[in-house]
């Protein structure tokens, strides 16, 4: 059969690699600027678009959906092309992908600025952008599968199965989480409620590390690093274990952040269990990209591009063993809430995203550009202030992660916390954030050194738009293997191949999730739960607006630890009018669930202006603006009947009268914070965030209360 | 409470053997499939990445090459 000549596409290439390195400067530039917050509070210089609150989930969605992101698509639309021997299917599709994940990043950046946030770790975006994503992430599915059946070559070659099982499972992740009923245009809430929101939330977050961060950059793996050591990969045997076994078993382990909490204890174990399977798999990637390198060791010395990519996998294997000891329970009572997880998520961001991009990076340009990298110097000294800022950036965090977790658990000879004030824990961690955030600035300098090196070696060179190339067509007659069908099939049939990837990602998540929405005695119901008030209502608002969930947790464990510090454990049923649930991931302050009653009005007021009025020292923000800002009473109606039809019992009608009910507590509060010396507005967004910390927990104690 | 609800359930302790067995044997036939594959196709799809046009080679004569 004749040879067709053909082109590949570079410049969509090109277009999202400058984008990965825009949105990472960005990314990092806000993960450096909260990391400092973290010491110096001030430094959200009193207004609400930069303060800490509002600034991480754009730190998270930078990092993984801007840089990251665009990092794999620029991988994948170079790898596809070549593996697969065709130009991608259609240019236009390409471009519409290209300029609608941007739109979608500035999109985030200005409503998570702005506090329009569902609150749900790294699905923090609404609902308008939810669908954006939706119909831009299936453009790039369909330009892939389009690609992948006007191939020449007859199989996919392992990166490929790699880029399938990303783009189903993320469809898959998206929809299922971003299930959310509009209030309005920029306002919804969570279809689900407080322990099944929480579950089905880190079934997404733990897979949208696996499926994002992990098997797409699993897929450049298998194809850069080969390309930059110039050998093939160890064993292709390995390869097809490790896909199926790590698609199989990933989805499973989503309760792993949820241990010892109030989620049924059988989901908890099945996520234990599973994790500890994934070491076995993830090993086996880790070892297929380092053997790969077997015999051209010495090649790492000199080659900037394969130094990175050995510190990557390494980091890969070293964040893929911690995370199954993470979710241990017995390690995981020390490690959960603090900056341990922050060093951990660190190692696998910095290290094996990071790391791995710039490796692809290093060698992609030169290539593009048809040219020698400009400074191998440079390249290589960008690997060392990286490498040293991963280890100044985590090993602080574990330092401080199982201090502060130790503190919080120590008690006297006599029985009592040692450090019943929190504030006490948090001041001896200082130091360590002075540290880990000298470790970012490495980190980040680095990455600006790779701008100017990767900027020279362009202009060094000349782009090469389309490459052109030749290759004979795909001959379904000259297949002639006839051993080891099954997989063969399976790979030449790349929808087939999608489906059966559906099939095994989604029988952990069916396992899991089903069961918990289905069996009613997981949730045990507790009558004295009521629902939030008009005003609490609004004030839990104001409280996701301004991102309290970064910091502070809603779920006691029953430790004793925990119940002598913050009182009785949480359990399932005080959350089921909670849409969307706001456990939190990490304790930067004490927990709230039992807030409510524990100091005055006053107090609160005082706090939120300034908090180092009450507590000197503290490093949170201040949030002088809820003083002055107005209520918005407008949207009370709409809530309340959204909430609704979600379930939640407010009786028909009770719209209509919700504001005059609000009206009546705000005017309560008020009057007992000008009674106590505060020059307080019932009209005012602190009265309804007041009302709100005022309620947290209190329906247990009630019940306890009415128990005597 | 859980395990209450559960062993109302008839021949529930069939269920985590079941899974068991899934789980098993989707392991045992992936392993079996994989160390049944041809040589000769492995190191094709090995190479796979490594085929460049520059290097003067179509992927038919890839495919000549190694599966004669």
């Amino acid at each position: 059969m004749q040879a067709e000549k053909f082109s590949y596409d570079n410049q969509i290439v090109k277009q999202f690699m400058i984008a990965a390195l825009v949105f990472a400067a960005v990314g990092m530039l806000v993960g450096l600027i909260i990391a400092i917050q973290l010491y110096l509070p001030d430094l959200n210089l009193g207004i609400p678009y930069t303060s800490f609150g509002r600034l991480r989930p754009l730190h998270t969605n930078a990092v993984i959906f801007a840089f990251v992101g665009n990092i794999i698509f620029a991988g994948v639309y170079y790898s596809l092309q070549r593996v697969v021997k065709a130009r991608m299917w259609n240019d236009k599709l390409s471009q519409f992908h290209f300029w609608g994940w941007q739109f979608i990043i500035l999109s985030a950046a200005v409503t998570l600025l702005l506090g329009i946030t569902t609150s749900k770790e790294y699905a923090e975006l609404e609902w308008p952008i939810d669908i954006m994503i939706a119909i831009v992430w299936l453009a790039f599915g369909a330009n892939m599968f389009g690609t992948i059946i006007k191939r020449r070559e007859k199989h996919m070659y392992v990166a490929v199965w790699f880029y399938i099982a990303t783009f189903v499972t993320i469809t898959v992740l998206h929809v299922v989480n971003s299930l959310e009923l509009p209030v309005s245009l920029f306002k919804s809430y969570s279809l689900y409620a407080g322990v099944q929101d929480a579950l089905v939330q880190w079934w997404y977050g733990h897979n949208a590390v696996a499926f994002f961060l992990t098997t797409p950059y699993l897929g450049l793996m298998y194809y850069f690093l080969p390309k930059a050591a110039n050998r093939p990969v160890y064993s292709y045997r390995l390869s097809i274990l490790h896909f199926w076994a790590l698609i199989f078993l990933y989805i499973w382990a989503g309760p792993h952040h949820l241990l010892y909490s109030a989620l049924p204890d059988w989901a908890q174990s099945l996520g234990t269990v599973f994790s500890i399977m994934l070491i076995a798999p993830s090993w086996g990637g880790m070892l297929n990209g380092l053997l790969t390198l077997r015999g051209a060791w010495d090649r790492v010395r000199d080659n900037p591009v394969l130094k990175f990519m050995v510190v990557a996998v390494t980091a890969y294997g070293m964040a893929t063993f911690e995370g199954p000891m993470l979710s241990l329970k017995s390690v995981n009572a020390i490690s959960h809430f603090t900056d341990w997880t922050i060093a951990h998520v660190h190692v696998g961001a910095l290290g094996w995203n990071g790391m791995l991009s710039f490796g692809i990076l290093y060698w992609l340009v030169p290539k593009m550009w048809g040219t020698e990298l400009y400074s191998k110097k440079s390249a290589n000294f960008h690997f060392w202030i990286s490498t040293l800022g991963i280890v100044f950036y985590a090993v602080p965090m574990y330092w401080s992660g199982v201090a502060q977790a130790l503190m919080w658990k120590q008690f006297t000879q006599l029985g009592v916390l040692q450090y019943p004030n929190f504030l006490e824990t948090t001041l001896q961690i200082i130091p360590m954030y002075i540290i880990r955030s000298f470790g970012g600035l490495l980190y980040f300098s680095g990455l600006l050194l790779m701008f100017h090196n990767l900027l020279m070696t362009a202009k060094n060179g000349k782009f090469i738009k389309d490459e052109e190339t030749e290759a004979v067509p795909y001959d379904r007659e000259a297949d002639k293997l006839q051993r080891g069908l099954i997989h063969r099939w399976l790979e030449k049939r790349p929808v087939k191949f999608a489906l059966l990837s559906a099939v095994v990602i989604l029988i952990g998540g069916l396992v899991e999730i089903v069961p918990t929405f289905l069996i009613k005695s997981n949730i045990p119901t507790i009558a004295a739960v009521k629902p939030y008030s008009p005003l609490e209502l609004q004030g839990r608002d104001i409280y996701i607006r301004e991102g309290c969930v970064s910091c502070h947790s809603q779920l006691i464990r029953p430790f004793r630890s925990e119940t002598e510090r913050y009182g009785e454990y949480s359990k399932a049923g005080e959350y089921v009018y909670d849409h969307p649930f706001l456990w939190g991931s990490k304790r930067t302050g004490p927990d709230l669930m039992r807030e409510g009653g524990k100091y005055s009005n006053l107090w609160h007021y005082l706090h939120l202006e300034d908090p180092r009025q009450m507590s000197p020292g503290s490093i949170m923000p201040r949030y002088a603006w809820l003083l002055e800002n107005q209520l918005d009473t407008t949207t009370t109606a709409s809530k309340i009947k959204a909430m609704r039809t979600l379930g939640v019992p407010y009786e028909n009608g009770y719209e209509n009268f919700a504001n005059r009910d609000l009206s009546k507590q705000a005017a309560l509060i008020t009057e007992d914070l000008r009674k106590s010396g505060a020059p307080a507005e019932a009209d005012k967004e602190i009265i309804a965030l007041i009302a709100y910390l005022q309620r947290l927990g209190t329906d247990i104690k009630v019940n306890k209360a009415g128990g005597k | 409470m859980l395990s209450d609800h559960f062993s109302g359930i008839e021949g529930i302790s069939l269920y985590p053997v079941i899974s068991l067995i899934f789980c098993f044997i989707f392991f045992a036939a992936a392993i079996y499939k994989v160390a049944r594959l041809d040589k000769k196709y492995l190191t094709r799809m090995e190479n796979l990445p490594l085929e460049t046009f520059s290097e003067n080679k179509n992927n038919s004569e890839m495919i000549n090459e190694v599966t004669q």
